[in-house]
């Protein structure tokens, strides 16, 4: 069976979920493990390729409060507000990672400047808080009756088709890449950025292509799942906190397959719901806890991640790209 | 001058005091086992809890508490080093910091475990001073004071014990020390176990000022990275001259704006450094 019809299949199946009238909770654990998903996707468009940022959080949070700040202040409807929340978001960056690129700012120090500016947009977001709500959170408005659809605020089952859509379109920009000439063209950065540019790559260039599409579907999934709470929060929506977890879903799936973000999601939040279900809230550090001890596990057992046992074709990417040692 | 501007450039340089320690700390680390301590912050929150459960719930002397602190850090940088740095010293150095990474949330899940998310506050207190017109918080003098011989401590150690001298020679050249019969990884060992005590000290000092929570780390962890890249990783003055070069451009910013802002400019300015001079600062 190819590749594209067991796709297909999936997204049939998946799509008829809603038909089977699964529980409340049941679609919103599956809506936000696909957004989760798709921020660990764009991540990892990134990531595979040895650029580690620690500051996709900042992103999601762009995206989300340009969002929904247009839509409270200005009424323009989160179906324009999304694109425009990704322009902006896109645009920063395209801002850091275009000097960071050309100036070669790579391995730590790339992970340290994308924490950085993971950081300054949370301190700026709190600090904006005449607009933003501060550290209190942001709500959207309510649309007025019945325009619903305008203000992109519908039932579980209108946010599961969203999402499964974005979702999908993540993957869908995974193939792309994976057969373009980029994907090589990136791998050979990730080994060696001279020898790489010495046989004509244009080393700047393609690491900024595929930083827009990562930022660009990290930024979609921060603004679909503040439209889907109908809440902001720094911390939840930009920060080191949220970088972090985004590049532990990415990593305990496997970031080298395109389906390994989505095994991490599926992990994280399933990790984080299990553990409040079964212990009560009284334990909610046992979260953090329990992940923090499969990271640290993942790195030193299987750095390719749960994808990674799955690999058949895992020789033909000889080494996992290891980032340029610096 | 502004008595006030006065003012910000004094608590500038006493809030350097504080960053400084554990950018040695971190540098120290760095420098010598070339793994960049991701979870250093949340070392620094475990002793600030230590700190508060010995001196508050158990009624420890406060020297008591700090010097215990002090080692009880040290043996988790040693534990750190031994379970999760060692394993992984041939690995990609990504995996290294996302493996501290890991270890950085398992700290703080087990500090909500313990300690739920509620603040402590240690409440000791020193009575201000005033120096010429400007007033001084006694507890900030105080802990800029023993940062200050902390750093005196290590930089003494460094240059005068045999040690010293075999851990500097580790940093400045990892092939040809094991030749001159230094073992790496007793040397490794050590500077893990110091850069644990460092944390110790620099949780001394920062909970007598500073209210710990689990997240506590996250609040001074992403500046203490920012000045020892900036100061060139692994440099140690260049670390220590950065923290000064951070805490004033934080503490005149927030004189003429807001504290937030002045850490939005702090951030910006590291990232404008890192683009001119990725190598750091200071670097030679």
């Amino acid at each position: 069976m190819t590749a594209p019809l067991t796709a297909g299949l999936l997204l049939v199946a998946l799509a008829a979920v809603p038909l089977l009238g699964p529980p409340d909770y049941l679609m919103h654990v599956l809506i936000t493990v696909l957004l989760t998903a798709l921020a660990g996707t764009g991540w990892a468009m990134m990531g595979r390729y040895g650029l580690v940022s620690f500051g996709h959080g900042a992103f999601l949070g762009i995206a989300a409060y340009t969002m929904a700040l247009l839509w409270n202040e200005a009424g323009l409807t989160p179906w324009l507000g999304i694109p425009i929340g990704m322009g902006v978001a896109v645009l920063a960056g395209m801002l850091l990672a275009y000097p960071a690129f050309k100036l070669r700012v790579v391995g730590h120090y790339f992970a340290l400047v994308t924490l950085a500016a993971g950081e300054i947009v949370r301190i700026l977001i709190v600090a904006m808080r005449e607009h933003t709500g501060g550290s209190l959170g942001l709500t959207p408005a309510k649309p007025p009756p019945g325009a619903g659809w305008l203000a992109m605020q519908f039932d579980k089952t209108g946010f599961w088709y969203i999402a499964l859509i974005a979702w999908a379109l993540g993957l869908v920009c995974w193939f792309l890449l994976d057969r373009s000439m980029s994907s090589r063209a990136l791998a050979a950065i990730s080994e060696d950025e001279d020898a790489a540019a010495s046989i004509g790559i244009r080393v700047t260039s393609e690491k900024m292509k595929v930083t827009v599409i990562s930022v660009a579907l990290a930024a979609l999934a921060g603004a679909l799942t503040a439209q889907y709470r109908q809440y902001l929060n720094p911390e939840s929506l930009a920060g080191l906190g949220i970088s972090l977890q985004i590049v532990f879903g990415a990593i305990a799936g496997g970031m080298y397959a395109p389906i390994g973000p989505t095994i991490g999601a599926a992990i994280t939040i399933g990790l984080e719901e299990g553990l409040r279900i079964f212990f009560g809230t009284e334990l909610t550090g046992a979260a953090p806890l329990v992940y923090g001890l499969l990271l640290v596990m993942f790195m030193l057992f299987m750095p390719r991640g749960i994808a990674g046992l799955f690999e058949r074709r895992a020789q033909r990417r000889a080494t996992p790209a290891p980032a340029a040692t610096e | 001058m502004d008595p006030f501007l006065l003012e910000a450039l004094v608590n500038g340089i006493l809030l350097g005091g504080v960053f400084a320690l554990p950018v040695l700390g971190l540098n120290l680390v760095f420098g010598v086992v070339d793994v960049v301590w991701l979870c250093y912050a949340e070392l620094v929150m475990v002793g600030m809890y230590a700190v508060w459960f010995f001196y508050s719930q158990m009624g420890w002397p406060l020297p008591l508490a700090f010097a215990v602190c002090i080692g009880l850090v040290a043996v988790l940088g040693v534990l750190l080093h031994l379970l999760v740095v060692r394993p992984l010293l041939t690995q990609p150095p990504i995996n290294q910091v996302l493996a501290t990474g890991g270890v950085l949330f398992v700290l703080q899940g087990v500090a909500t475990l313990i300690f739920s998310t509620e603040f402590r506050a240690l409440g000791v207190d020193m009575p201000p001073m005033e120096v010429g017109e400007v007033f001084v918080s006694g507890t900030k003098l105080a802990a800029f004071c023993a940062a200050l011989l902390g750093a005196g401590a290590l930089w003494a150690f460094l240059k005068f014990t045999y040690v010293g001298t075999a851990i500097r020679a580790i940093a400045r050249d990892r092939e040809v020390m094991p030749l001159m019969g230094v073992d790496p990884q007793r040397i490794y060992l050590i500077a893990s176990a110091i850069g644990g005590a460092l944390a110790g000290l620099a949780a001394c000092l920062l909970i007598v000022q500073l209210d710990v929570h689990p997240f506590v780390g996250l609040s001074f962890g992403p500046i203490t990275f920012m000045i020892c890249v900036m100061g060139g990783l692994g440099n140690m003055l260049g670390g220590f001259l950065a923290a000064f070069l951070m805490g004033l451009i934080i503490s005149v910013g927030g004189f003429w704006g807001t504290t937030e802002l002045s850490y939005v400019v702090a951030f910006a300015f590291f990232i404008v450094v890192m683009f001119i001079r990725p190598q750091g600062l200071f670097a030679r």
